[in-house]
Formats: C-alpha cells, structure tokens, sequence
C-alpha cells in the first residue's frame, strides 16, 4: 500500500502542469468518468486489502508448519467450501452492481446533442487535418494540429482515418475514439474551463506515433467567435519586400505542391493547411513550440526533428529560409 | 484388465526389480549421440528442451524490455531510434507471448502430464518432437529476421491497414505474420497431444475426480488453444494473402475492413492471454497443496471455475474494441461478460486463500512464489475489472495504465507462478535441488522489482502517457515516474540473473534431491529424479486424489505390459479402467525432416507464392517416411 501512496503524492503536481491528464478532468465526460474511476478504485482498493488481509492472518494464524500431510476435517470442508460459495455469489454480486455503474456513466458519457458544433478531424500519419464544417461558408475553414473551441457548447467531432487507425484523445476533457480507415466515428464533448489541454494520437500509427499530438484551446464564447472569423479570413499578402519574397519562395521551393495557403496560389493537399499557421502554439503536430527558431529547425530538416515524417528536407539557402521564416510567421 | 494374449512375449510380471528397471530403460532410452538427440521422441527430452527454449527467448524479451526501459528513463532520449524501438517494442510482446509464455506452458505439460496421470510417455510422441522443431524454427526464424532489421515494428498485434502492404511494404510484417503460423502449429499438435494423454493414457483407477488440479488445468488449456488458434489463423493467413498475392480481407476501398482484423485477432487473443493463465492457475494448485500440506480446498469449484473461465473467455473480445466506435448497448453488455470472469477467478482465489488458512504453510520458495502471486494478480485482476468498463477504458486504453494492467496478470498470474513451479519441480527433471537462500533473494528481488517497476504506470496512464510511444517531451511530468520505473525493472531483472546463476551453481552442486523432496502427493513424485525414460517401472493404480499422502501402502501398480517393446497402457475416459495396450513410437529423425521441410515451406512462402508449390513435395516426402507403416505390431488388446 505504502507503494500506492508515493505516486499519488505527486497528483498536485501534475494537476499545475494541467495539460494531459485523467486525473484533472475539465469537461463534462472527463468529469464523469473519473467519477465512475473512482467509485470502481474504492471498490478494488477494499477487496485487495481485504485479500491481503485474509491471506496475512491465513499464514499467521498457524506458524508451526507441518512435516505430515494434515488429516482433513469433514467440518471444514463444508464450511469453507459454503463460505467459499457465498464470496462467490458476493463477486458477482459486486460485479453486476459495477456494471451497471458503468453504463450509467456510459450513458452520460457518450450522450449526444443535436445542437453541438461540429467539426472533422481527419488522422494522417502523423498529424491532425481539422475541419470546421457548417452549413454557412463563413464558418467553415481548415486547419491542423490544433483545435480551438467555445467552453460550455458541446462539441461534434467527426473522426476519418486518411491512412492507418489513429485514436483521437484529449484526458482532460474526455475519452478517446479510433479514427479507422474507411469508417467514420464520433465524438461529443464540453468543456467546463478555459484552458489549454493537450492530445495525442493513442493507437500505434507507425514510426512517428510519438509525435502526434495537438492542441486544444477552450475559449470563451466570445473569444471563440472572434478567432473563427479570423480563421475564416484568407491569408493576407504580404506587403514589405522579404514577406514578398518568402511568398514566392514558398511556391518556387515546392513548399506549396504540399501545403494551402488560402487565398494564394499555394494549394497542396498533402500537408497541413498553413493559411494561419502562425497563429498555432505548436509545429509538427505537437512536437515543438511555434517560436522563430523551432520554424527554423524544421524547415531547414524536418527528418531531423521527426525522422521519417512525410515532410522532405527542401534544398535552402539560407537567405531563402529567412525569406520563408518570415513570410511564415505573418500567416497569423 | 488386460487379456493375456496367446504370445510368448515377455510381459512385466515376467520380471523384477532391477531387471525389469534395466529391461525397460533399455527399450525406452533415447538413443545416444547427436543424431540419437535428434530423434528423441521421449516427452521429458522434449520437454525439457522447450523449457529451456522458452527461458531463452524469455531471456532476449526481457533484454528487449530493458533496452526499452532505458530508452524511456528520461524525456527526449536517444538511445534507440523510433524504428528501432517500434521493432524492440514489437519483437518484445510477440516473443513474451508467442515465444515465451505460451510455450513455455505447453512444455511444462509436455514434461509433466505424462508423469502427473501415470503413463510412459505422451500421446502422439512423434508428433510432440515435430512441434519442438516447429516451435524452435519459428522463434529463430523471427529472431534472426530481427538481427537482420527484418523484425516486426507493427505491434504484436499488427493492426491493419498499418500492417498491409500499403503502409508497410517490408517484409516485416510478413515475418511476424508467419511466425505466427510456426507457433499456431506447434501449439496446436502440443494441445492434441494432451487433450488425448489426459483422456486416455491416465493409470487406471485415475477416475476424472482423481486428476491432479495441474493436469485438470493443462486440460482445459488445451482446448482453449483449439478453439482459439483457428481463429489467429484466419486472421493471420488472410493478412499474409491480402499482402503477397493481393487478396482483399482488409482493405476498405475494396469492401473489406480493417476491424475484421481486430475482431480475428482478439476473439483468439483473449482467450489467449487465458492460455497463459490458466496454466499458472494449475501451477499454484500443485505447489499449495505440497506447501500448506494439504489438498487445495473445493477441488470441484476450482474444476469448475477452470471450465467456466474457458468458456467465458470466448464471450468478452469486444473489450479490446470499445474505443472502435461499436454501439453503446452491445459494448456495455461486454463490460458485463467481461466483469464475470472475475467470478471463476475469484472463486479459485478464495479456495486457495481457505487452503492456506487450513494448512500449516512450510515457507519454501515455490510458496513465496504463490504468496506473491496472489497479492499481485489480485491486483491485476481488479485493474482488469476497470479496464472492462467502458468509460474508464476509453480514457486508460492503449496507456500505460494497460501496461501496467496487463503486466500485473501477466507477470502475477503466470511468471510468477511459473517461477515457483521451477523451484518446484528442478529437482524433479534435474535430480538436485535450487538453493534455497538464494531462492529467497530471488522471490524478494522479483517481488520489489516487478511491483516498483510496473505500479507507477498505472499513474503514468492515468496523467495521460500513451504506449507504444518511443520517447516523450520534458514538460509532461512524466519522467520522475518513468525513471522510478526503469529503475523497477532492472532490480526485476536482477531477480532473474539470480535466478540463472541458482539453476546453474545447482546443476552442478545441488544437493541431490531424491524422489519426493517436497513429500508432494502426486505421481510424478512416485519415481525417480530425474525419472528414467519408461517413467515408471509398473504402472501404478490410483484409488485416491493425492496419491502419495493417503494410499498408505506403496503404490499398487498393473502388471501386464511388454518389456520387449515401447508400450502404453489405454484407459476409458471417465473411469480410466484399462483397455488396450498400444505400441507407443520409437524415436525417429523424420519429425525432424518434416519440420525443416515445413519452415523451407513457410519461409520460402514470404518470399513467393510459388513456394506454396515447390514446397509441397519436400513436405509430402517427410510425410510418407514418417508415416511409413512399422513393422512392429499394431495394437493390442
Ligand atoms: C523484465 C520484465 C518486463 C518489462 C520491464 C517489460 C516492459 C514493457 C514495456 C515498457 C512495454 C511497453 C512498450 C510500449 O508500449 O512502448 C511492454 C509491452 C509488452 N509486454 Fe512487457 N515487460 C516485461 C515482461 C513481460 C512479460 C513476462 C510478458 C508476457 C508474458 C510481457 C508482455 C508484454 C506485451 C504483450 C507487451 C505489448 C507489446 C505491444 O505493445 O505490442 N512483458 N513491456
Ligand atoms: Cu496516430
């Protein structure tokens, strides 16, 4: 027991950091699971100690061992085989009771609500395209890695594979669901706070699994307003000469023949959207913060900073990069 | 009983003592030299060789784990590269599962049941020699495709589609898919070979209420694997299909569909995991009984629990699923199924805690084994309960806190166990007994170990660390756990180096063991350590469950069987009242040819389907000469 004490010590601490945890629940369903977790840990922790206990007292009781095989008691055997009988009823028992805790929690859990913003996520080996989807074209746009939402609205997403199975999970607001090939499945969830929480791709997805997290941005209703319709903006061409010619760059050096840029001629399909890529708290889905110098890196060697990603290493000069860096960090 | 034929062959009531001892051994050695090895046909060879097999790739998994725990004991760490660790994380579950623990089971039965039920070697022996063969080809097969950078990096469970050709176009895939098919086989012919000892080669008078727990659970094991393999073969055959000849099982642009795989795969997987475990069950019943010197309590409950774990193990493979998106009732009615198993098992927990508080416990290392078994399976069962319910496992699945679960039944439920039941039976196969000092330090070792190694995963799931992850950032306040846990798992591994070094120094200066150190009440212990080649002298009757403790007399045997030639004794299923003689197979090199013939015929079928044809005929050729009719006399009555 004393071993189940030390980690639980350390709770706080990974509820300050706040960013990727069951354990500091923020939404509605990550709430109520871990509600569901902890009546079934209270469960388990008394039946184990009640076990160890039996089991203690058993080997206490009678410390001089035996040489002879001991004579057997008819009196005990019944006994013991009744008692052995009514734990078993008792098990079951238990565990009928915490199933039915369990679909109770399910029910709330994967409750459904018609009126949930609805966006798509759409796994690719090894980031995250993200769709806001919605009747008005004004709302609806692309992104990736990196979700922003309104707290207190329940959220829809619609989750594709583009290759391989991924699992889209975000601990503090709820639990995971694959996004499998050639099936789309989905997912309801509200948050309760604003905040920053992190997630990550949950199911094997090949070489870079590691690498595949996003971010999610829960904000105030107004504020999520604000940032859509910015979002929904297309880039604006940059005006001074080395935001000019980082634009063209980008073309000229193939960025473009993978990644969008809204309103430029930049339409890749293959990579993420980059119309307000600048405007993201992290690059390559995850694996570093966006600041000058993380672009940088990347751009001059993707395979180094996330080997065998899809993302080639593009012949720069230097000049050219800082051309492109630039222009980058404009697309806010 | 047996008809006395009209021959003049010289039966065992023609003989005594010594004479008939020398007579039989003669009869029913395995012959000597490298090529006489080759041939062995003997259970206890075989056996003996799987055990070590086993403990070897137990050996290189568990060199693979460590390597992974360094690689994790800080963030950012650059020790193995992601394709490294994807292959070491890959090659690490498959060898412990296909390589390891499943094998390893099977090899203790092999040795054991033959002896454990009364008869001279186990059915289908030639069949037994082919499987070692299968089984060995295949671990080194997968291994050697590993020293080559051709080891598996898709996971032991290979999800399509990234397994398929598409997103992995190495063969990689192919090796894992067609190391299955070795394990498959060899496991399958081990599971017949029992299925038919247990049914009809037990001493007479060993009626179904007299077969010790340990045979009862090898029993029920093995009809697991029949039921269950089918299914990994399926799975695994049209894997291997949509990627070498273009078939379309899995593909879901073409009308297949990547969950028809995990469907497959768990429905054989989880009953799987039961395959190992129940073993273990098995295992801690024959060393509790010798240790708390008396009978398991409720020998018909834990029966009945073995049974009912069997069946219920086929009804609960959703929950490897419920984050697949399935609908929401039918995944709550697998929560329920899968919550019931811990019902049997629970059962057999408390028969056991009941044996422990009747008896007069005599501490030696099995038992520890079994006390630590039950503290940490208990555990690992009741994290289990978790896991099965819905909405905690769409948050801890595919974490570490499945890491930690998994391993907790695992290791708990059949490593540990399977520990003790070394110290439990050395002095049987060996003739020398472990040391027990140094016995003591292992179990301490390992208990410590294992429990600082895997507990802090559970945390470590819980705030939010994924598996299969080869590395992980600084600020996710996941490397002081990590750390706690690496840290863990090297003192578990110390436990093992001790343990090597117990079994070696033992070997060769063990004190010398006799035939029943323990004073244990089951067969086996009625012969010789280690046993001779015939196992017993006469065969014994049987007129109580524990044999050697309450049939005060020595042991009455049936007379009546050859001396001239390799023969066993056939006994109806219920009352196990004798009925034939049947000439038993004497050693042969042909398993061994068809064993080679069928991995040139696996192997070459990787690499083209045209080996699938020119691969025939070799097989076709071991074939007829291991079935080419002997000319010793069929069996009689
Ligand atoms: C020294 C003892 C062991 C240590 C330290 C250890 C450690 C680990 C670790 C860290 C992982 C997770 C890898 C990842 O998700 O990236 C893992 C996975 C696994 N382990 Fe162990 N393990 C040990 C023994 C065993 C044994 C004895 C078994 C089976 C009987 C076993 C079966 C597995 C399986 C099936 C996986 C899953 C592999 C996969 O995800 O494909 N392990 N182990
Ligand atoms: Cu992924």
């Amino acid at each position: 027991m004393r071993t189940a004490l030390v980690p639980f010590a350390t709770l706080p601490l990974a509820a300050c950091a706040g960013r990727q945890s069951v354990l500091d629940p923020q939404g509605l369903q990550s709430d109520q699971i871990l509600r569901t977790f902890f009546i079934f840990l209270i469960v388990a922790a008394v039946v184990w100690i009640a076990v160890v206990i039996v089991l203690c007292v058993g080997m206490l009781r009678r410390k001089r061992a035996a040489g002879q095989p001991l004579a057997l008691h008819q009196s005990f055997e019944r006994t013991s085989g009744r008692v052995v009988f009514v734990l078993g009823v008792a098990t079951l028992v238990i565990v009928l009771g915490l199933s039915i805790v369990s679909y109770a929690g399910q029910r709330t859990v994967f409750a459904k609500d018609e009126n949930a913003l609805t966006l798509k996520i759409i796994g690719h080996q090894w980031w995250w395209e993200v769709r806001y989807e919605d009747d008005s074209p004004n709302k609806s746009f692309v992104t990736a890695n990196e979700i922003r939402i309104p707290i207190g609205q329940p959220v829809k997403v619609e989750l594709e594979s583009a290759d391989v199975i991924h699992s889209f999970w975000i601990p503090s607001l709820t639990g995971k669901m694959d996004l499998i090939t050639g099936q789309k499945n989905e997912l309801q969830f509200t948050a309760k706070t604003p905040g920053v929480y992190r997630g990550q791709c949950a199911e094997f997805c090949g070489l870079q699994h590691a690498h595949m997290a996003f971010a999610v941005l829960a904000l105030p209703p107004d504020e999520y307003v604000r940032w859509r319709d910015k979002e929904n903006e297309s880039a604006k061409s940059p005006t001074e000469p080395l935001g000019k010619q980082g634009e063209q760059l980008f073309r000229a050096r193939g960025c473009a023949l993978c990644h969008t840029v809204r309103g430029t001629l930049a339409g890749g399909q293959l990579g993420p959207d980059l119309t307000h890529v600048a405007s993201r708290t992290t690059i390559a889905a995850g694996t570093l913060p966006m600041t000058t110098a993380t672009l940088g890196a990347w751009i001059a060697d993707p395979q180094h900073i996330k080997p065998g990603n899809t993302m080639p290493k593009m012949p720069l000069q230097s000049d050219e990069l800082i051309a492109i860096i630039h222009y980058l960090e404009q697309l806010k | 009983m047996t008809q006395i034929a009209e021959r003049r062959e010289l039966r065992d009531d023609g003989l005594s003592g010594l004479q008939l001892s020398t007579r039989l051994k003669n009869i029913w050695r395995t012959p000597s030299g490298f090529f006489g090895a080759l041939m062995s046909v003997d259970h206890k060879v075989v056996g003996r060789r799987y055990i070590v097999t086993a403990f070897v790739f137990l050996l290189l998994g568990g060199i693979l784990a460590i390597v992974m725990r360094v690689q994790l004991a800080g963030p950012e760490k650059t020790f193995l590269s992601a394709d490294k660790y994807n292959q070491i994380f890959t090659m690490h579950g498959s060898t412990m599962m296909f390589l390891f623990a499943v094998p390893v089971m099977e090899a203790f039965a092999v040795y054991l049941v033959p002896l454990m039920v009364g008869t001279r070697n186990i059915a289908f022996p030639r069949l037994n020699a082919f499987s070692y063969w299968i089984f060995l080809f295949g671990g080194c097969f997968l291994w050697i495709s590993f020293a080559l950078n051709v080891g598996p990096d898709v996971g032991w469970f290979a999800y399509v589609p990234l397994s398929s050709l598409q997103y992995t176009p190495t063969k990689r895939p192919d090796v894992w898919a067609q190391m299955i098919t070795f394990t498959e086989v060899a496991a399958l012919a081990v599971a017949v070979e029992i299925i038919v000892t247990v049914f009809k080669q037990r001493a007479p008078g060993m009626t179904l209420d007299r077969i010790p727990l340990f045979v009862w659970a090898m029993l029920v094991t093995a009809f697991l694997v029949m039921f269950a393999m089918p299914s990994i073969m399926v799975a695994s055959t049209s894997l291997i299909l949509d990627r070498l000849v273009n078939t379309r099982f899995y593909d879901s642009s073409s009308g297949g569909h990547p969950l028809l795989w995990q469907h497959l795969f768990w429905f054989f997987g989880h009953p799987e995991v039961y395959i190992i475990f129940i073993p273990g069950t098995g295992m801690v019943s024959a060393i509790l009984a010798t240790f708390a010197r008396r009978p398991v309590v409720g020998y018909p409950i834990v029966i009945l629990s073995l049974i009912a774990t069997g069946f219920l193990s086929f009804g609960l493979w959703v929950h490897h699923m419920f984050v697949t998106g399935l609908p929401q009732l039918g995944a709550g009615l697998f929560t329920a199924s899968s919550m019931l198993i811990a019902v049997p098992s629970g059962l057999q927990i408390f028969c056991w805690l009941a044996t422990l508080w009747d008896g007069r416990p005599v501490y030696r290392t099995p038992l520890l084994f079994v006390i630590g078994f039950i503290v940490i399976f208990v555990l690992g069962g009741l994290s289990g309960v978790m896991v099965a319910s819905v909405p905690i496992d769409t948050q801890v699945h595919d974490t570490y806190f499945v890491v930690a679960h998994f391993h907790y039944v695992l290791i708990g439920g059949a490593v540990f166990p399977l520990i003790g039941a070394v110290y439990y039976w050395f002095p049987k196969i060996t003739g020398r007994m472990l040391s027990e000092s140094l016995g003591r330090w292992n179990f301490w070792l390992a208990f410590i170990g294992f429990n600082v190694a895997f507990f802090p995963m559970h945390i470590l799931g819980l705030i939010g660390m994924p598996r299969r992850v080869y590395t992980y950032t600084a600020d996710m306040d996941w490397a002081h756990l990590n750390l706690l846990s690496s840290g863990g798992s090297v003192i578990f591994a110390l436990s093992f180096a001790l343990l090597l070094v117990n079994v070696i120094h033992s070997l060769r200066s063990g004190a010398l063991a006799g035939d029943n150190p323990w004073d244990a009440s089951t067969l086996e212990w009625a012969t010789p350590s280690p046993p001779p080649p015939q196992n017993f002298d006469r065969i014994p009757i049987v007129k109580h469950r524990d044999p050697l403790w309450f049939d005060n007399e020595s042991l009455p045997v049936v007379a009546g069987l050859s001396v001239e030639r390799r023969e066993v004794l056939l006994t109806s299923l219920a009352e196990a009242e004798p009925q034939i003689r049947e000439a038993s197979p004497a050693p042969s090199i042909w398993p061994l040819l068809t064993a080679i013939a069928t991995a040139i015929f696996f192997i070459g079928s990787i690499f083209t389907p045209w080996a699938v044809l020119w691969g025939t005929p070799p097989m076709a050729i071991a074939l007829i000469g291991w079935f080419w009719p002997a000319k010793t006399r069929e069996d009689e009555e």
